[in-house]
């Protein structure tokens, strides 16, 4: 049989909805179809609400616009962290990404994407305006930019840098060098060069 | 280090052959067809990982095969390198040296350095600028692991400005400030190409010229000049300067992606002027300007790949070519001709090591220094 050719409509369109997610193909797709025929009425009522209430009730925080349950998430409505310093990043993966690290107690600002003429994503697509707003008001002390070390992600970087520029404000960004556990040899020269340059005492990072 | 030993499994027209070479002089001759460019395609996976000719690995599997391995031995007997690459389809390319797998495979470009010269380097003279550049990127980026690095940045930064422009003509809109966000990205790495581009340039040229005089007798005056807007203007000028034109044409105009060789002979352009065989001079002459550059860079005598390059030489320029890479500056030599009459009287002439090889049905050596092989 082959995959143009489905013996029902319905099998077709469900199949077509799988494989137009990122990294399904029609194979893959089939198999999860067939999967949920086989389920219980119930699961698959569960599972297809489950998916629309996502849509419908997903709500971003007011003021991280990182994905929440409520007007204002978590990490947000978290008396007990800092926020005077805010963490820039590109989307709620990164949010978890630092958040798994276990070593950060600021706020998060996520931006939604990085600019990329190419994409079609100015700066207008992503939450840059909000974020000098909370900067205009002046609570913040430091902002840090924790945004992929891309081309895109670096002159997302600069462009915000830029703005922020008439703010009294200390603004850092991640450090890039060496990964632990990296055999020198085998580490880029554009990174390991980078290392050298920006070395650090021996008594803050590497005791 | 020479190639001492070559064996192909499924490589193209191959199904099984296995050549033992001379550490000088090496000829195959044979009829269209028979497969002699394989050969050398085949030595040029071995030094740059792969196909002078195509880029997609799959194609040089033999038809109905499922997958091809080179293998060669360099050097000579105790010290013998091995290096090895095999391609399953379907799967991706294995290389190895000694038995053991690079991580990364680009690792082993650089240790066994080949420069060929090809029928198919016309296109440097006929084409566009592109090839041109493509032909300075490819051999500066061997030495230079940055210089390949800011192309890519530059590229890269260049797409996103050309599409700002585009998006900015369609839309009916401008905003400077974001375009000067991608140009910042820029300056650097167009400052650094430009610096190493004229740095290869003057590097080969005196090179250049005396192979051309050498070749050619010095019947005609060659020159070779590297022509970028770079040389009286800073990136940031140029981009300032031309603002207004790139809005118009809605790509950016100026810069490195626009640079150029300018390949002339007796002052005018070698591409309007040049005969077939004034126009083969002048690239085998560039090509063995590459060799002293690529020799001098790296410290490495490198190989010296040459495909039916007589194909268009009378037999008194044959025989001056030849007794120029045979000298003692040159290492290692494969030559491939269909002309086995020719090629036989002109190493006769020579006082050097070399096989003759015939290909036909298989490769088969048929002389060796003047004599039968036992």
């Amino acid at each position: 049989m082959t995959f143009s050719d489905y013996p029902s409509k319905l099998l077709e369109n469900a199949v077509n909805e799988f494989a137009s997610l990122p990294g399904i193909g029609k194979k893959t797709a089939f198999r999860l179809v067939m999967h949920l025929l086989r389920q219980d009425v119930s699961d698959v009522e569960r599972f297809g609400d489950n998916i629309i209430k996502l849509k419908k009730e997903v709500k971003y925080c007011r003021f991280c616009f990182n994905i929440s349950d409520t007007d204002i998430c978590e990490i947000c409505s978290d008396r007990t962290r800092d926020h005077a310093t805010v963490c820039i990043v590109e989307n709620i993966r990164d949010v978890i990404a630092i958040e798994n690290t276990g070593q950060y107690r600021g706020v998060y600002h996520v931006l939604g994407g990085v600019i990329s003429p190419m994409d079609g994503i100015g700066p207008s697509d992503l939450n840059i305006d909000q974020l000098e707003k909370k900067v205009k008001a002046g609570n913040i002390n430091e902002i840090i930019f924790a945004l992929s070390t891309t081309m895109e992600g670096d002159t997302t970087n600069y462009y915000i840098y830029r703005r922020l520029l008439a703010y009294e404000l200390k603004i850092t960004s991640l450090s890039r060098g060496v990964a632990i556990g990296d055999e020198l040899e085998y580490t880029d020269e554009i990174t390991l060069g980078r290392s050298i340059v920006n070395r650090t005492p021996f008594e803050t990072g590497n005791k | 280090m020479y190639l001492s030993r070559l064996n192909l499994s499924n490589f193209k027209n191959y199904s099984e052959i296995d050549i033992n070479f001379s550490p000088r002089i090496n000829c195959f001759v044979g009829d269209n067809g028979v497969g002699k460019t394989n050969i050398l395609d085949a030595i040029h996976y071995l030094s740059l990982t792969k196909s002078y000719f195509v880029s997609i690995d799959s194609v040089n599997v033999k038809h109905g095969e499922e997958f091809f391995i080179i293998k060669g031995s360099f050097g000579n007997s105790a010290e013998d390198e091995e290096i090895m690459c095999g391609l399953q389809k379907g799967k991706r390319k294995v290389f190895k040296r000694n038995g053991k797998e690079y991580t990364r495979i680009s690792d082993h470009i650089g240790r066994y350095p080949v420069v060929m010269v090809s029928p198919a380097d016309s296109s440097i003279i006929s084409d566009g600028s592109e090839e041109r550049r493509k032909f300075m990127n490819n051999v500066i980026s061997q030495f230079n692991r940055a210089y390949l690095n800011n192309i890519i940045a530059y590229n890269k930064a260049l797409k996103q400005r050309n599409r700002l422009l585009k998006d900015y003509a369609a839309e009916g809109k401008f905003d400077r400030q974001m375009l000067e966000l991608w140009e910042d990205r820029m300056l650097d790495p167009a400052m650094k190409i430009y610096e190493s581009r004229a740095a290869f340039v003057e590097h080969i040229v005196p090179l250049f010229q005396e192979y051309y005089d050498h070749i050619s007798d010095q019947r005609e005056k060659v020159s070779l000049e590297y022509r970028s807007q770079l040389s009286k203007s800073s990136m940031k000028e140029l981009f300032d300067k031309n603002i207004d034109k790139d809005r118009v044409m809605r790509y950016t105009t100026s810069g490195i992606h626009r640079d150029d060789l300018k390949l002339k002979m007796n002052n005018f352009n070698i591409k309007d002027i040049g005969s077939q065989g004034q126009q083969k001079s002048y690239l085998v002459a560039l090509k063995l300007a590459k060799f002293d550059y690529i020799r001098d860079m790296g410290g490495i005598l490198p190989v010296l790949l040459m495909d039916d390059v007589f194909d268009k030489f009378d037999e008194m320029r044959v025989a001056q070519i030849i007794k120029l890479v045979s000298e003692k500056r040159f290492g290692q030599i494969f030559v491939t001709d269909t002309h086995r009459e020719r090629m036989q009287a002109v190493l006769s002439r020579i006082n050097i090591d070399y096989s003759l090889f015939l290909i036909d049905e298989g490769v088969t050596e048929i002389m060796h220094n003047g004599k039968k092989p036992d």
